[in-house]
This record gives C-alpha cells, sequence and structure tokens, in this order.
C-alpha cells in the first residue's frame, strides 16, 4: 500500500472513512516513511508508540464515530506545546521542555482525531529562513540532489514542509511570523497556508513576535488546506488576541472559480533581487488566472520597500521581551555553575543556550526598544506598519486578491546565506507587508526552477476572507498542475 | 523646629520645604490574578497558587480577569478620577528571579484611571485636596526567599501575577504627617470600596515616597525616592529622616543625587539602593498579547451605581444623622470597622454617648494595647449592653467604667460581672431611705451645719451613702431623698 502516502488529505480522510484501509496501516506506512527519509533530519521528537495507539483505539470505532481527522497522521512543528512530547523550538534552552500543556491548534486537531506521528525542526525560535539553525542541525531539503550541497527546505518552518515533500504525514503544522509557512513550502513544493492574525490561537505556541505569529497548515493541495485550516481554527478565551469572527466554510465553493475576480499585482514587489525565472513566474501565474477569467489589474503597495526593515525592528522587539523568560531560573536550560553572581548565571544561561541568530535578534529588539532610540526605531517602525495596513486596505477597495510570488529565488544551497544575515533576510520581502497587516495568504506551489526546483507562487487576500484566497489559489493550482515529487532515493 | 503645619526642616540657613509625591500600590482585592487563573490568596504554601502563566511557561498567555478591571474602575471612580475608556498593557522590561516573564505586565503611557483627588484633614476645619496623578494596574511579582540556606536562594512566585494598583501622587504633600494621612486616607477610601483590604502588614498596600527639600518660593529640589514602605509609621519616619538627611546636604554644600533608597526600619535611617545610573532602562513597549483596553461608558456608570458609602460622605452622614460634632464623626469614620461598630452600637441608643464610649474608652484601651477595633475584646453587641445597664440605671457611670476594664479584660458579658461582682446600682427608694435615716441620725453635727445654710455639707452626705453601698447606690436617687429629708 505504498500509493497512501501519495494521496491527499482528503482521499486519505474518504479512505479512512470507507475503512478500505485500517488506520492501523495508514500510521504504519507512514512511520514506516518517515524511518526511511530520516537522512533529511526532518523531526526533532518521534511519536510513533502513541500513534500506533491510537490507531489501534480509532480502528476498534465504528464508522458513524468516525471524527473529521479520525487516524489522520500529522507532523507538528516543535513550536506547539504538545502534551506528553518534548516541545523544545529546535533550541537548546528547552531541549528538555516537556509542556504540561497541549496548544489549542493541536488540541482542536486531536478532538478532530488526527494523530501525531512527530514533531518538525525548525529554525530556533522560528528565528530563520533556513531552518539552518536549529539546534539539533539543518534540516535538508528533500529536493536535494546532490547531498554535498544540500538544500534548504527554507524556515522556519522547514521540517513541516520537507516532511509533506517527503510525504511523511498528510499534512503538517507550521507557524508563519513573516513567511515561515509560505516560504517553505514555496522551497518544498506544497501548499501553505497563513491564515488572517488571530484564526488560530496562539495559545500553547512558544512565542516568537505576538502580533505577527499565526499558525498554518503545510499540505500537499488547496483543498487539504481548506480542510486542514477548518480544524486548526477557533476564537479561544485564552489567547485575547484570537478573533470571533466565524469561519467562513472553506470547502463550499472552493471550485467554484475566479471569473469576475479582481486579481491586483502590485508593482512594487517586482523586485531588482528577484531572478527572471520568478518574474517569469509571476507572469503565468497572472496569465492563468486571467485565462479563467479574473481581471488582472497593476496595484501600487507604496509601503512595500520599507517593509522588511520595519518587520526586523518589530519582530525583534517582541522576541527580546517574549524569550526574557528563559533566564535559568524556572525551567530549560541553565549552564553549569558556579557562578559569580546572579548576572553571571543569566549571561552563561542565555549565552549557552541560545544560538547565534537568536542572540543576534535579541539583541537587536533589546536595542530598538532602548531608551534614546525607541522612537526612531520601534515607534517609527509602528508608524509604518500602519502604513502598510493602510497600502492594503486600499488596495482591497480595487481588488479582491493580491498576486505576488512567494520568494524571490528557488530552494538556496544551506550554508550559503548564514554569514550574510541582511540577504538571509530579503527571503522575507514578499511574505513579510501581510504579516505586518495580518492577513491570510497562501503559497501555492506554481512551476520547477531552471534547477527544477519547486517555485511558489503567493496569493494575499483581506482580513477574513479565507474562502476567497483558497478558491483563487485552488484555481492557480488547477492551471500549475504541479505534479513534482522528489526523488528520495538518493 | 516649629509646630506650625506643614512642618519644615530648620536649617542653619533657614526653613526648608518638603516636597513630597506618593506611589502607593494597592493589591487588588480579588479571588483570582490579574491575568490568570491563579488564586490571588495570601497565606498558602509556597507556589501553590501558581498557574502556568504565573511561572511564565512558554507559550501561555495572559488573558484579562474583568473582575480586576471592575475593581479599578471603582476605585478611580472613590477617588474623583476619570475612567478612561482607553488604555494600553505595556510590558516593562527587567531580569529578576522573581519576575517569571522578564517583563511586568503594567500600564505607561495609558493607564485605565486618570486625575483624581482626595482630601485630607489638616485640622478641625481644614482639608486640603491631594491630586492623584494616575491608577494604573500591574502585576505584582514573586518573593524572593534568602534566608533558607547558605548556598541557594528560593522563590515563592504566589504572588507573581496577583493584580495591583499603582496610585501615584502629585507632589502634593508638604509633610510627613500629610504624607501619613493621604495613606491612611486612600486606605481608608479602597477599604470602604472594598477594591482593597489595605492589609499593611501583608503587604496589600505599600508605598514609595519621592522626596526632595527647597527653600520657599524655590524650583523643586533633586527627589529620592524610598521604596517598600510597609507602614504608615515607617513611612513617616523615613520621609522625616530623608528631609533632614536632604536639607544638612545641602547646607553642606553637596548636592543630592537623585537616587533610589531603602528605609532600615531598626536604624531609621534611609540608604543607597541603587544610583540614577544603576537605573533599569525598562524598554517598555505595549504588550502584543493584549488587546488595548477597552471601557465602554455603560460597564463605568453600572459600577458608579454599585459604589458603596466612602468616609467622606459617612462622616457628613454621621454628622447629620446622628448630630455628631466634626472630631467625633471624623473619628468614627476613619475606619470602616469603626464606622460599623457605631452604627451598630446607637441602634436604638443615644448617638453622642455611643461617640463617646467609643472614642473615650474603647480606644483608650485599644491605643494602650496597639491593637484596632477589628481586634476589640468588646464586641458591639456587649459594649451596648453595657450602655443599657446605665441608661436603665442599673449601674453609675462610674461602676459601668469598672465593668468596661473588666470585660475588655475578659470578655465576659456585663451582665455576667454585674453578677459576680454585685455591681448592681441600688435605685430602690425604700432601701435608700433606710440609709439615709441612718446617716441623718447618726450626724447631727452635719445636719445642723446644712440647716444653717451650709450647702456643700450635702456632698458629705451622699459620700457616706457611697461608701456605705460600695458605691452602688444611684447618686441622683441619693440625692433627691438626701435633699428631701434633710429639709423636713
Amino acid at each position: 500500500m505504498n500509493d497512501i502516502i501519495k494521496l491527499t488529505l482528503v482521499e486519505t480522510v474518504d479512505l479512512i472513512k470507507t475503512k478500505q484501509v485500517s488506520v492501523k496501516e495508514i500510521i504504519e506506512t507512514y512511520i514506516k516513511r518517515l524511518q526511511e527519509t530520516e537522512k533529511f533530519n526532518m523531526l526533532s521528537e518521534k511519536n510513533y508508540a502513541e500513534a500506533l495507539n491510537l490507531a489501534d483505539k480509532a480502528d476498534s470505532k465504528k464508522t458513524e464515530d468516525f471524527r473529521p481527522l479520525e487516524g489522520i497522521p500529522i507532523a507538528v512543528k516543535d513550536i506547539f506545546c504538545t502534551k506528553g512530547n518534548k516541545t523544545t523550538a529546535s533550541s537548546k534552552m528547552l531541549n528538555n521542555f516537556v509542556a504540561p500543556y497541549e496548544s489549542t491548534v493541536t488540541r482542536n486537531l486531536k478532538e478532530a482525531g488526527s494523530i501525531v506521528l512527530c514533531k518538525t525542526n525548525m529554525d530556533e525560535f522560528a528565528m530563520g529562513s533556513a531552518s539552518d539553525t536549529c539546534f539539533q542541525g539543518e534540516v535538508i531539503n528533500p529536493w536535494t540532489d546532490d547531498f554535498s550541497k544540500p538544500l534548504t527546505p527554507g524556515g522556519s518552518s522547514g521540517g513541516s514542509a520537507a516532511v509533506i515533500a517527503a510525504s511523511g504525514a498528510c499534512f503538517s503544522l507550521g507557524t508563519d511570523t513573516g513567511g515561515s509557512i509560505r516560504q517553505p513550502a514555496s522551497f518544498c513544493g506544497n501548499v501553505g497556508l497563513k491564515p488572517t492574525y488571530g484564526r488560530c490561537s496562539r495559545f500553547g505556541i512558544i512565542a516568537f513576535a505576538s502580533s505577527l505569529d499565526q499558525a498554518g497548515p503545510i499540505t500537499k493541495t488547496v483543498e487539504d488546506a481548506a480542510y486542514a485550516l477548518t480544524h486548526m481554527a477557533s476564537w479561544d478565551k485564552n489567547d485575547s488576541t484570537s478573533v470571533n469572527v466565524p469561519l467562513p466554510n472553506l470547502l463550499k465553493n472552493i471550485k467554484e472559480g475566479v471569473r469576475g475576480l479582481k486579481v491586483g499585482i502590485p508593482k512594487e514587489y517586482i523586485i531588482d533581487e528577484m531572478s527572471d525565472e520568478i518574474q517569469k513566474l509571476l507572469q503565468t501565474g497572472s496569465t492563468w488566472l486571467k485565462e479563467q477569467g479574473a481581471e488582472i489589474l497593476e496595484i501600487s503597495l507604496p509601503n512595500t520597500k520599507v517593509a522588511l526593515p520595519c518587520y526586523y525592528i518589530i519582530a525583534p522587539a517582541e522576541a527580546s521581551a517574549n524569550l526574557a523568560r528563559y533566564d535559568g531560573v524556572k525551567f530549560g536550560f541553565r549552564a553549569d555553575g558556579p557562578f559569580r553572581d546572579l548576572n553571571d548565571m543569566y549571561c552563561k544561561t542565555r549565552g549557552e543556550g541560545f544560538g547565534k541568530e537568536v542572540k543576534r535578534r535579541l539583541l537587536i529588539g533589546t536595542y530598538v526598544l532602548s531608551s534614546g532610540y525607541y522612537d526612531a526605531y520601534y515607534i517609527h517602525a509602528q508608524k509604518v506598519r500602519r502604513k502598510i495596513v493602510e497600502d492594503f486596505n486600499d488596495a482591497f477597495k480595487i481588488v479582491d486578491v493580491i498576486l505576488s510570488p512567494t520568494a524571490p529565488s528557488d530552494a538556496f544551497v544551506l550554508g550559503e546565506k548564514k554569514e550574510d544575515p541582511i540577504n538571509m533576510y530579503l527571503n522575507d520581502v514578499f511574505t513579510v507587508p501581510s504579516s505586518l497587516a495580518g492577513l491570510p495568504a497562501i503559497s501555492v506551489p506554481a512551476g520547477l526552477s531552471n534547477n527544477n526546483k519547486p517555485l511558489g507562487l503567493q496569493l494575499i487576500s483581506s482580513k477574513f476572507t479565507e474562502d476567497t484566497l483558497l478558491k483563487t489559489a485552488y484555481a492557480l493550482e488547477k492551471a500549475a498542475s504541479f505534479s513534482f515529487t522528489p526523488s528520495l532515493d538518493k | 523646629m516649629s509646630n506650625s503645619r506643614p512642618h519644615k526642616i530648620s536649617g542653619k540657613t533657614g526653613d526648608w520645604e518638603i516636597v513630597i509625591g506618593l506611589e502607593v500600590h494597592a493589591q487588588v482585592s480579588s479571588k483570582l490574578k490579574l491575568f490568570s487563573n491563579g488564586s490571588a490568596s495570601f497565606g498558602s504554601n509556597e507556589n501553590e497558587n501558581l498557574d502556568f502563566l504565573d511561572i511564565g511557561l512558554p507559550g501561555t498567555l495572559p488573558t484579562i480577569n474583568s473582575y480586576v478591571i471592575d475593581q479599578a474602575i471603582k476605585s478611580g471612580l472613590a477617588l474623583n478620577a476619570k475612567v478612561n475608556n482607553f488604555s494600553i498593557f505595556d510590558r516593562k522590561n527587567y531580569f529578576y528571579p522573581d519576575l517569571p516573564l522578564g517583563y511586568q505586565i503594567s500600564q505607561y503611557k495609558d493607564p485605565i484611571v486618570s486625575d483624581g483627588y482626595i482630601d485630607i484633614d489638616i485640622n478641625e476645619s481644614e482639608t486640603k485636596k491631594i491630586r492623584i496623578e494616575r491608577l494604573h494596574l500591574e502585576q505584582d511579582a514573586g518573593k524572593s526567599i534568602h534566608d533558607q540556606s547558605p548556598e541557594d536562594s528560593f522563590i515563592d512566585f504566589n504572588r507573581a501575577g496577583v493584580a495591583l494598583m499603582e496610585i501615584v501622587s502629585h507632589p502634593d504633600l508638604s509633610d510627613w504627617e500629610e504624607a501619613g494621612d493621604y495613606v491612611a486616607k486612600l486606605r481608608n477610601i479602597l477599604r470602604f470600596a472594598n477594591t482593597c483590604d489595605g492589609n499593611m502588614q501583608e503587604g496589600s498596600l505599600r508605598c514609595d515616597a519621592n522626596v526632595s527639600v527647597r527653600k520657599p518660593n524655590e524650583a523643586l529640589g533633586t527627589r529620592c525616592e524610598i521604596k517598600n514602605l510597609n507602614s504608615i509609621k515607617n513611612l513617616m519616619k523615613a520621609i522625616e529622616f530623608e528631609a533632614k538627611r536632604q536639607v544638612k546636604l545641602l547646607e553642606n554644600g553637596d548636592t543630592i543625587d537623585q537616587e533610589t533608597r531603602l528605609f532600615d526600619v531598626n536604624s531609621g535611617k534611609t540608604r543607597t539602593m541603587r544610583s540614577k545610573e544603576e537605573a533599569h532602562d525598562y524598554r517598555y513597549f505595549p504588550d502584543p498579547d493584549l488587546l488595548p483596553l477597552i471601557l465602554k461608558k455603560d460597564r463605568i456608570n453600572k459600577i458608579f451605581k454599585t459604589l458603596p458609602e466612602l468616609p467622606s460622605q459617612l462622616k457628613e452622614r454621621l454628622k447629620s444623622q446622628y448630630n455628631l460634632g466634626t472630631y467625633d464623626a471624623r473619628v468614627i469614620s476613619a475606619e470602616l470597622e469603626t464606622a460599623k461598630y457605631f452604627e451598630d452600637l446607637s441602634e436604638g441608643r443615644d448617638a453622642k454617648q455611643a461617640a463617646n464610649w467609643i472614642i473615650t474608652n474603647l480606644f483608650g484601651k485599644l491605643n494602650e494595647l496597639n491593637k484596632s477595633i477589628k481586634d476589640s475584646p468588646i464586641s458591639s453587641k456587649k459594649l451596648g449592653d453595657l450602655l443599657d445597664f446605665v441608661n436603665s440605671g442599673t449601674l453609675s457611670n462610674k461602676i459601668a467604667k469598672d465593668v468596661f476594664e473588666e470585660m475588655f479584660k475578659s470578655s465576659k458579658e456585663a451582665k455576667d460581672i454585674i453578677e459576680e461582682k454585685g455591681l448592681k446600682q441600688i435605685s430602690n427608694e425604700d432601701d435608700i431611705e433606710e440609709l439615709v435615716d441612718k446617716i441623718i441620725s447618726e450626724n447631727e453635727t452635719q445636719v445642723k451645719q446644712f440647716k444653717d445654710g451650709n450647702n456643700k455639707v450635702l456632698g458629705w452626705f451622699v459620700g457616706q451613702i457611697m461608701k456605705l453601698t460600695k458605691g452602688q447606690a444611684n447618686p441622683s436617687i441619693v440625692n433627691k431623698i438626701i435633699i428631701k429629708k434633710l429639709n423636713n
């Protein structure tokens, strides 16, 4: 039954519902797949024994008692607290941390019947765009041909994207702060959906930048993303920033097409750093939508240029406070003593417990909040953020959806940008503006690069219109008919 | 030093004025903490009252406990302040082991309450308005414990996350007595409003004092902040010491360093805690985990309607309803328990008598023992019984005071003491006549003196009767009968 892992989420749900295959067989098949693909270093924690146990339980149920995700194997980014597993955020700081509570998103999914197969590696505390800052080593993109030059799966949800590329789970969970779901989905040939800020509860998700963090699914298809999000999202009293706006029915009209829909292409998204093939991809994407009856309009998002610097002030500022709790006092890593004094304990613990990129961002964040710099950086960035929100508001008066590339390139070789953080940060140039505005956005695989690596196109819609977003994404997916999968036998 | 108020510091170069602003941290009376479901109760075992947020576990988020917000609104209204319909929770960043998140959630630029005032009494007839700049909500920290082991420190996080109201006055206070009165009054208002229990021993109310000195009509001097004053007595002592210290420095040609100081209760002195250079840069910014707090007018109005009688209103009512004088009304309204005690006691009795007994006798004894009315061994019910014995003529005022002393010592009922000791007043006229007849027949000299017009001798006769009855004879009846008999 090696075909099992080729199925989409929606197909697998049907398969289970009709009892054509036992849940146990599905889980075993996926476990086998994960065992075969360990060389990609995608997993931080394996949950196989519990998964098999849950499979038996599911199989003992009557079909009429099946829940919407009964028996569906999922992979969870190691930033979601899950009871009974370690939750490390791929940091030495939390290397032995076991949360005594379940994140709301994973609880929703578990209550819908899904089975957590594994936790996935990521950039430490979700800070990175290459999954090369994990405490347990870099994640390797399954699309890698030459293992002497392994490719990045993107980041920070690189493990979760790689697992789907390797067909190691039906779908996976990521979090997106400035592109951390969409860019890895683009690099790995998956669909990556970042919902409206507030759609999914942040409770139980280890915080990076609270005003930006949002959970979302990484899937094989757009329909799968709609199905997964339907069972992830909830208004949660444990998260003040989660929103009480009912989720539209995401599946009902997903196939109805884009006729009459207005799609904007922001002229500011045509940037120097973008290669010809990405430009061409964008052109192709707009043609696909046009051919299906959408109206393509050039729009302007004038403050796009300052979105990246704005993001790299706000996100580190929030992170500098969010990560202050890791001080060696209450839980997590503490450096070996003896210590001269309290400060010595703090310095050694945080010095040894955090990796280089995390420390870089904590320093930036602390700096931009410091008195004397606060107005010039943090306050200024907040003003810019409001401008960016206004840009989008204006744009959505004219168009329904915005189309852009997801990332400025295909997957690059791991280590290539590690010593050049600015270049690394440029990866987020198309994803960051919508994050700052809290908008739903999705990356859809749209073609292969000259190197035969996946490339994604991004769609952005206005707040709470995930239905429109997914409908457009579905049309794009259909036209692209991206059916490539990496060959894993290298 | 002159005795006129406000007190000034008289130095070599003349008088110096004191300028004081106070920051009072009042723990909100609430079952739960500000942002978590941890219990806010006092006196539990270490680390017993914890929610996950209270130790900063990753992924946990603060959510506002709306009861605490209501309490802050109520406090603001009780302090004649403006309740803001828009306020923001900020993160105040600093590292300390008892601060679980590495930041305190507080309010910085946009507090929930601003621009209030309270009036303090500065003498019998005058009050002084002390302006309150703001009241904001913030989390308390945990407690570091350093005395359990020579090597290790421990932390009790029970208090971490408990809601505090920081109430900041303008620098309108001019001496330590005003500062003490202000805190007492503020505490009293919050207790009347039932938003803070005001228990300073348990740390429910603590003060920081900003103190500076200046020559009259000169610009404000450099201030020092004295942290963590946990009683009104210490607050007053610390301010007085600090003002004198500053005057001494200035008169010696030194300057005041703006710094944070601590008051040492044992020495009665303040000492440097940290200098301005060591001051934290708190890097305040709005907490992205919490939305701005929007308060609708309806909610504020609804709470306004539930506002109980406050000390100033009570004082006026005591004057109008019970005809108490200003002094009595002030003393009775100074504590919630006193007012309650008084109203219970005066129920169906003479209010003035009730006030006198409380202020003179009960407070006299309680003050001797440094006790508050809450700890009084004589309840209002028991004291009422005693007054009833006086009013019915069963006890003379004098004997009643003896019974009161006994009641205070033993907590016994007046009735039992009177019976045990046979203290009942003799009011039976026949019994008294018999005694008067006896005295008159045995003392012809004094009878003659009376008949010769010496009225003073009347007292002598009364004294004799009282001697015979061990003071238990009803004096007015004794008087009446003696006069009647002597005139016969």
